[in-house]
């Protein structure tokens, strides 16, 4: 648990050294993680390997940022209600949308399994993703700024610190939360779901209804590091839902170490690192950032944590294209 | 215990990491100026932030390394074209490496993510580049200079010389996004004949044949486009592929006719008229020197990128000779960029009320270079002294 | 009526371009149970080497050849040192390492070649137009796209259903261990197909090149387009992949003409042409989900 420690000391470091921009920095990598983790409950608990999880996270960003703009000029949005900033409307209802279209998303694509579902979550993704390029009225491909971040009574959010360790409380939650699902009968079932559905149908359990009930879970999860993030930034832009942005989850939840729900915490903090110092040496840093990517992949197959528990885990084939 | 010491070792690298992140700035010295230059340098479009980069650097290279006297520290960052990467760079920028200035955004929805919010906190931006209207009305801001354009203008110019051509049916296409309609909304509003029809395409879509067709359909007199960068070279060589080029006359913003484009589309654009601010056969010293200078130092033509980089970097240097190279004198800066004291590659060259040029406007038509290669040649002036259709609502 | 059977000419030109792509994807990705997706940077290998190779005036077919053999070859050395170790891994762990794959192949070309887009022109005897559709002059150079794929699509046909090394492939799909067993050097054959694969993938990108960008990420938009191709079709079936690419061609292409024109009859047009063009955009993704939500495994499934 050494990267709670590590990642609980980030302000007062970063003061120390007078460089408040760290913890800018290291609060984005906290939001990744939180929909990093999320999605490790999809990919490493439940095999369902989702290359569309940005949807959940651009759909959960603009939830916000709607909601942000109508509160901020006081127009209409629906049935005559103006939006709203705070916090406590807006983040659960980001999580409710996305949790919504994961619904959907997962209804359909929960139909297919193996190479298939890749490719179709990757399709929805693209689907949202061109949805929102044309949404003209909320900005189009520009994309919309948050003019105020979201309110909480009692903090002020602007605050550094408050909401980097904002970010990082509910990073702890979600880990805790899921940590005690997955050990939960549910976890069970949706593990048992990915290593042999059949069995799992033979035991009593409906194993649609399990996966699809995580595939919303991690979706609203999604969702909130999405609403988390158009806070950060204060801006929001169909960027967030591009493929390659999908990726780039995938990679954190790897690069970390897959099926550990730590792991991915690991992972976004080594990324961000990663990019940080590689744009630092050189403008070309993905010719280095892709074969890293590969190396990891390659040789080291349990991730971060993998290596730091000294063997590499290895992992089930879980597509059941052959099936 | 392996575990334990790897896991030591991993820490200890994260907190030299961190280590090092933070030293990097308590090591500044205070006396150069600091440019923070956000750019797009990755993705097909890099091409653009690279050719304004090296403009500017040219500018900073013919003064042996100053700008208006004083040293200059130009940090250089690429943005990827993602707004919200340019927002992490832009705070990274005021907070930790604390540049005196900011300039280098090419497009309109990076500039949008970062520049109300840098103005507002302070800091003077300086656009090499885009010039979305948003910033030019009523949401002007004393510490925003737009040293390009405001994006309207170029397309403005355009449907001008398509009215004053006489043509009378006229087929508009775009990208299905806020420039795109921005660019046909900036052309409409000088071009005053009938629209044969109005059609918006994916953003980054590369075949064009569906649409050349139906446009071939519709028989128009003359089309105007805007596809910049990779679109452009697409619909460009498709138009001609299709045996349009010698039957309707094909008419763009400088955009989609600066010179790597006219190189990578080749022949096919030959003859094509476009409207810009600059021409590289310009007839005017400091142009010349431009020209001559940038082939010296990069083997490259420069485009119209380059012209608004290397103009940004000596009006910067205008204001930084000014206030004698302290930059705490903020308003003694900002007043002495408002002068625009230097001269421009592309001759008149002064700040409206809202901070945006107003310059000339001019049509070019693309034509093979006996150097090798294609470039622009001047054709005439549209505009003289343009003043934009925002500056009226700035109250500054 | 003319105006529709060009567009429908036009659907046709563009799945056929896809299909260039396709059927080399499709066989690696059935066959070899590998997920590829720096199979669009191997379009772009292919595109600049061709463009380069003539804008050094290698003349057109030279060109062609270098452009498709630099590809096979880095196919084949991507095989070599990277996919081989991940024939056997998870489908998570080949999307990474080919998702790292892209991230280098993107940046080494602008390292290579700069940033701006290099130029490339279609051959002379291409260049013209022919009026196959009365009154509207078809780009020849895309009629030889058409037969291009054609050409190829019927080759491919051949070589896996009726020659002896389609014999091997089909039975390496369905059984690796018996066709080594059978002698055949599988993982050589191996190497050979996936640079087969990649040369289709460079065809594609040389013969791409004379109507589009030749730019660093210019493979991304239409790998994501092949992979919609090739699973709506049915992984590894190659009339799948011609269905497929024909189903995407022909939507995307009358859809991009005609929703617009269809959303202008009920609202008004400055509503109608960005909400109709927005759709356009959308129209293939919703063709696949609504595709793969009644043929979960594609029209043409081979396996299971």
């Amino acid at each position: 648990m050494a990267i709670f420690v590590l990642l609980a000391l980030v302000p007062p470091v970063a003061h120390a050294f007078d460089n408040a921009f760290l913890i800018t920095m290291f609060n984005r990598a906290v939001i990744y993680a939180v929909a990093a983790v999320g999605l490790d409950l999809i990919i490493g608990f439940g095999g369902m390997v989702s290359f569309g999880h940005a949807a959940f996270f651009g759909i959960g960003a603009y939830t916000a940022g709607i909601l942000g703009t109508h509160a901020f000029d006081g127009s209409d949005f629906i049935f005559g209600w103006t939006g709203s900033n705070d916090a406590f409307v807006v983040w659960p209802l980001a999580m409710l949308v996305a949790a919504f279209f994961g619904l959907i998303i997962g209804l359909i694509s929960l139909r297919t399994s193996g190479v298939y579902f890749i490719m179709i979550t990757l399709a929805f993704a693209q689907l949202f993703y061109f949805f929102f390029v044309s949404l003209s009225q909320y900005g189009g491909a520009d994309g919309l700024s948050l003019w105020d971040r979201n309110v909480i009574p009692g903090l002020d959010l602007y605050d550094r610190d408050t909401f980097y360790y904002l970010c990082f409380a509910i990073l702890l939650a979600v880990w805790f939360l899921l940590s005690r699902l997955v050990g939960s009968r549910f976890g069970r079932v949706v593990i048992g779901c990915k290593q042999n559905e059949r069995r799992m149908r033979a035991l009593g359990y409906d194993p649609l209804l399990y996966k699809l009930t995580a595939f919303c879970i991690s979706a609203a999860i999604g969702g909130l590091a999405g609403a988390l993030i158009a806070n950060h930034s204060e801006f929001v832009s169909p960027g967030l839902l591009h493929w390659s942005r999908s990726g780039e989850l995938m990679v954190i939840v790897i690069l970390g170490g897959l099926g550990t729900l730590v792991g991915p915490i690991y992972g976004a903090l080594a990324l961000f690192l990663m990019e940080e110092s590689l744009v630092s040496f050189t403008e070309h840093w993905q010719v280095i950032l892709g074969p890293v990517l590969i190396l990891v992949v390659v040789f080291f197959r349990g991730g971060i944590v993998g290596f730091l528990s000294g063997a590499g885990k290895t992992t089930v084939k879980s597509g059941g294209d052959h099936g | 215990m392996l575990a334990k010491r790897k896991k030591a070792a991993l820490l200890g690298a994260a907190a030299l990491l961190m280590g090092t992140c933070a030293a990097g700035i308590s090591a500044q010295a205070a006396e150069p100026v600091k440019i923070g230059m956000i750019t797009t340098l990755s993705t097909g479009a890099g091409y653009l932030g690279d050719d304004m980069r090296k403009g500017f650097e040219l500018a900073i290279s013919e003064h042996d390394g100053k700008l208006g006297g004083a040293d200059i520290d130009l940090i250089v960052e690429d943005d990827g074209l993602k707004p919200e990467s340019a927002r992490q760079i832009a705070t990274r920028m005021m907070e930790s490496e604390h540049v005196d200035l900011m300039t280098g955004i090419i497009f309109s929805n990076v500039a949008m993510a970062v520049v109300p919010k840098v103005v507002r906190d302070g800091m003077i931006y300086i656009s090499t580049n885009a010039g979305p209207s948003a910033l030019a009305g009523a949401k002007c801001n004393a510490n925003y200079f737009n040293a390009a354009y405001q994006n309207d203008n170029i397309h403005e110019a355009m449907g001008q010389y398509v009215q004053d051509q006489g043509f009378k049916k006229v087929y508009l296409l775009a990208p299905n996004y806020p420039a795109g309609k921005d660019a046909l909304a900036g052309f409409k509003r000088y071009y005053k004949g009938d629209i044969a029809d109005e059609v918006y395409t994916k953003l980054g879509q590369t075949d064009y044949a569906a649409e050349i067709a139906s446009l071939r359909a519709a028989k128009p007199d003359a089309v105007f486009f805007f596809y910049p960068g990779g679109m452009g070279i697409n619909f460009i060589k498709q138009y001609a592929q299709a045996g349009l080029k010698d039957e309707i006359p094909l008419f763009g913003p400088a955009f989609s006719a600066d010179e790597h484009l006219v190189d990578a589309v080749g022949e096919a654009a030959v003859g094509m008229k476009n409207t810009s601010h600059w021409s590289p056969d310009m007839d005017n010293a400091a142009s010349k020197k431009f020209v001559a200078g940038y082939f010296a130092k990069y083997g490259a033509k420069p485009s119209l990128y380059s012209v608004q980089g290397y103009d940004a970097a000596n009006l910067i240097g205008s204001a930084i000779s000014a206030v004698g190279g302290d930059m705490s004198k903020k308003d003694d800066f900002r007043a002495a960029l408002k002068k625009a004291d230097f001269s421009s590659v592309r001759g008149n060259f002064k700040f409206g009320n809202n901070n945006h040029p107003i310059q000339d406007f001019y049509v070019r038509e693309v034509v093979a270079d006996p150097d090798g290669g294609y470039t622009n040649k001047l054709v005439g002036k549209v505009f003289s002294n343009h003043v934009d259709a925002y500056a009226s609502e700035c109250k500054m | 009526m003319l105006l529709f059977l060009e567009q429908l000419l036009n659907g046709l030109q563009f799945g056929v371009t896809l299909l260039l792509m396709a059927s080399g994807l499709t066989l690696i990705f059935g066959i070899m149970n590998l997920i590829n997706l720096a199979h669009g940077s191997l379009f772009m290998v292919g595109a600049y080497v061709g463009a380069t190779a003539i804008a050094h005036g290698s003349g057109f077919f030279l060109g062609l050849l270098a452009g498709v053999a630099a590809a096979a070859l880095t196919g084949m050395v991507m095989e070599f040192v990277i996919m081989r170790r991940l024939y056997r891994r998870d489908h998570l762990d080949q999307v990474l390492a080919t998702f790292g794959l892209i991230l280098f192949f993107n940046e080494m070309v602008s390292i290579i070649w700069g940033r701006q887009p290099i130029a490339m022109d279609p051959p002379a005897f291409l260049s013209g137009t022919v009026e196959i559709i009365p009154g509207a002059p078809y780009p020849a150079f895309r009629l030889a796209v058409i037969a291009t794929g054609i050409l190829v699509t019927g080759f491919l046909y051949f070589l896996v259903m009726k020659t002896r090394i389609g014999m091997w492939i089909r039975a390496g799909a369905s059984n690796r261990e018996m066709i080594g067993a059978l002698g055949v050097n599988i993982s050589l054959l191996y190497t050979l197909l996936f640079g087969f694969g990649a040369a289709l993938a460079g065809l594609a990108g040389v013969m791409a090149a004379p109507f589009s960008a030749v730019q660093s990420g210019m493979g991304e938009n239409i790998l994501i387009l092949t992979f919609v191709v090739i699973v709506i079709g049915g992984i590894g079936s190659i009339r799948g992949a011609v269905a497929g690419a024909l189903l995407i061609g022909l939507t995307d292409t009358l859809g991009r003409v005609y929703i617009p024109d269809l959303m202008r009859l009920w609202l008004p047009p400055s509503v109608a042409d960005g909400a109709g063009a927005s759709l356009a955009s959308m129209m293939i993704y919703i063709l696949m989900a609504v595709a793969l939500a009644f043929r979960p495994r594609g029209l043409f499934q081979t396996h299971g």
